[in-house]
């Protein structure tokens, strides 16, 4: 069975920044692991998983701290009836699942 | 050289007492802490009110008046009362004067309001000064008049000012989380970048350290750059911690936006003191040509009710989809039917918890749970609505049957009434922010001597 993103990496935190943003930081733990999640998780699978647009993340590549980061428009805006985790934190779990090419 | 001290990263987090007396002993030039945050959400904004306990904001606030006492020095709040709107800013007002009573002390306090009325921001939306952030709702007039809170982000100039009437508190509506901080080393002269980073860094207090939740944290500016000591037992910055803290709630971890700028850390460089403190310079201030403040605000998006029942039923767990789609269909029907009103008129929602209730339609695994919740939403205009509608849902989630032919199921409610009224819900409407031509012009400021 492929490793998922989770089994590699430190930890995966998600969090609102803003009431309109969400950011996920995926802190790698050693060069090895930031080097496989830097290689294997493409920015189009990240935004298949949120069933948006590639063009919509930004993707920070952070060599120094061995994290590969992304920040997207809010599924939902934070708190409107349509939204379903306020703080945001759970889509972590959505991104560790992933598994690494 | 100016100290910071910074007890915690929210007024009502606690903060570790011990460090506390280590920060004031060190003799910091300021105490600065932050009160709210956007985090949980548009109801305190909507409704001008704070997250946090009275008592436990008074104790911890009169905990912190008796640190500024002992010190000598200011302190300063920023986004008083969880939102930082007016009736927030009163309301901390009010605790501190009760506090300032019961001890015995006398204190000039410097009341620095961020409240916009909606006339003001109309007027600036209208001259063209308004300007949207990605994502931003679509605004105009109305949805500006529609809202009940709205309040403008204070950066460093307006913390200044009430800092320069020489008040000994200084408590502020809503400001940006980093302003607090970086008012005074700026106003001595730090290193501008220096005191906007260090600023970030130290905003959340010990979070960008080990032992994160022991809050207490000292950032020393100067005219080079900065350094943060983090002051509880096990409590450890390391060049790691510290940098790591620019991803912390940042969609981007190296530009921070600021009225009249925004700071650049792209080439800032993070080196150990010890194996406590960590000193950083290289830090970029970058001047802006127009000086704009970010604007919040929440309105009212109608009531709501919900209703929580249980499926334990092996058969109903396995169809809930199924179960939840057709009471939604027949309820929908029932209440247009029965109360005259439109399909947009009101909305129902059936969550399955234990399924999907997190993350919708994003989530993609399946599993086979033992039990599922199912959690109703209504929401209307009216409270007479949600009321009678929610009353209408709650017998389909009680004896609701798959199919005409057996006999009626019963679900699990875990309490009497299933419905829970959750009243007035808001939204946040404005992703926007407004210029201004004197960073004072959308800002009040009052002193108050007490005793």
């Amino acid at each position: 069975m492929a490793d998922t993103l989770g089994d590699v990496v430190e930890k995966v935190r998600s969090k609102n920044a803003g009431p309109f943003w969400l950011t996920i930081d995926i802190f790698c733990g050693s060069a090895e692991a930031f080097e496989r999640v830097r290689q294997g998780v493409s920015t189009d699978r990240v935004a298949r998983l949120f069933q948006t647009e590639p063009d919509g993340l930004k993707r920070f590549d952070i060599p120094s701290l061995n994290v590969v980061k992304f920040s997207l428009p809010r599924p939902q805006v934070q708190g409107t009836r349509f939204d379903r985790d306020m703080h945001g934190a759970s889509y972590a779990a959505l991104v560790a699942e992933m598994t690494l090419n | 050289m100016t100290r910071v001290l910074i007890p915690s990263g929210a007024l009502g987090l606690g903060y570790d007492r011990t460090a506390l007396e280590r920060g004031i002993a060190s003799a910091p030039d300021i105490i600065a802490i932050d009160g709210g945050s956007t985090d949980s959400g548009p109801s305190y904004l909507g409704r001008g009110v704070s997250k946090y306990s009275r008592a436990s904001t008074k104790i911890e606030w009169a905990g912190l008046i008796e640190a500024r006492r002992t010190a000598g020095v200011p302190l300063v709040i920023g986004t008083a009362g969880t939102c930082g709107a007016d009736d927030a800013v009163d309301w901390l007002v009010e605790i501190t004067e009760e506090i300032l009573a019961e001890t015995g002390q006398a204190a000039k306090i410097a009341v620095l309001k961020s409240g916009q009325t909606a006339a003001r921001v109309a007027d600036a939306f209208s001259t063209g000064r308004i300007t949207p952030l990605h994502p931003a709702p679509e605004i105009d007039a109305d949805v500006i008049a529609s809202c009940s809170n709205i309040v403008a982000l204070a950066g460093a100039e307006q913390i200044a000012a009430a800092l320069e009437t020489g008040a000994d508190i200084v408590i502020a509506g809503r400001t940006t989380d980093t302003a607090i901080i970086a008012a005074l080393p700026l106003m001595r002269g730090a290193h501008a970048g220096a005191a906007w980073h260090g600023a970030k860094i130290g905003e959340c207090g010990a979070l960008c350290a080990t032992n994160p939740q022991s809050g207490v944290i000292l950032v020393d500016f100067d005219a080079d750059g900065f350094t943060v000591t983090p002051l509880a037992d096990g409590a450890h910055a390391t060049p790691h911690t510290v940098s790591a803290h620019m991803l912390y709630e940042n969609s981007d971890p190296f530009i921070l936006y600021e009225p009249g700028g925004h700071l650049d850390v792209t080439q800032a460089e993070y080196r150990a003191l010890d194996d406590t403190r960590v000193r950083v310079t290289g830090s970029e201030w970058v001047p802006s040509d127009r000086y704009t403040v970010k604007l919040e605000g929440a309105r009212r998006a109608g009531y709501q009710s919900v209703l929580l029942t249980l499926l334990r039923d092996r058969h109903y767990v396995e169809h809930a989809d199924a179960w939840c789609a057709d009471i939604l269909a027949k309820c929908r029907a029932k209440a247009e039917a029965r109360l005259g009103l439109a399909a947009e008129d009101f909305d129902l929602e059936l969550r399955i918890i234990g399924r999907s209730a997190t993350l919708g339609a994003l989530e993609n695994r399946a599993n086979g749970a033992v039990e599922l919740g199912v959690l109703g939403i209504v929401t209307a205009q009216t409270r007479q609505a949600v009321d009678e509608i929610a009353k209408m849902l709650n017998p389909y989630l009680l004896h609701h049957p798959l199919t005409a032919a057996e006999e009626q199921p019963t679900f699990a409610f875990p309490f009497s009434p299933a419905e829970v009224e959750r009243g007035e819900v808001y939204e946040f409407c404005l992703n926007h922010v407004m210029e201004l031509t004197d960073p004072m012009e959308a800002f009040r400021l009052e002193v108050r001597q007490f005793g």
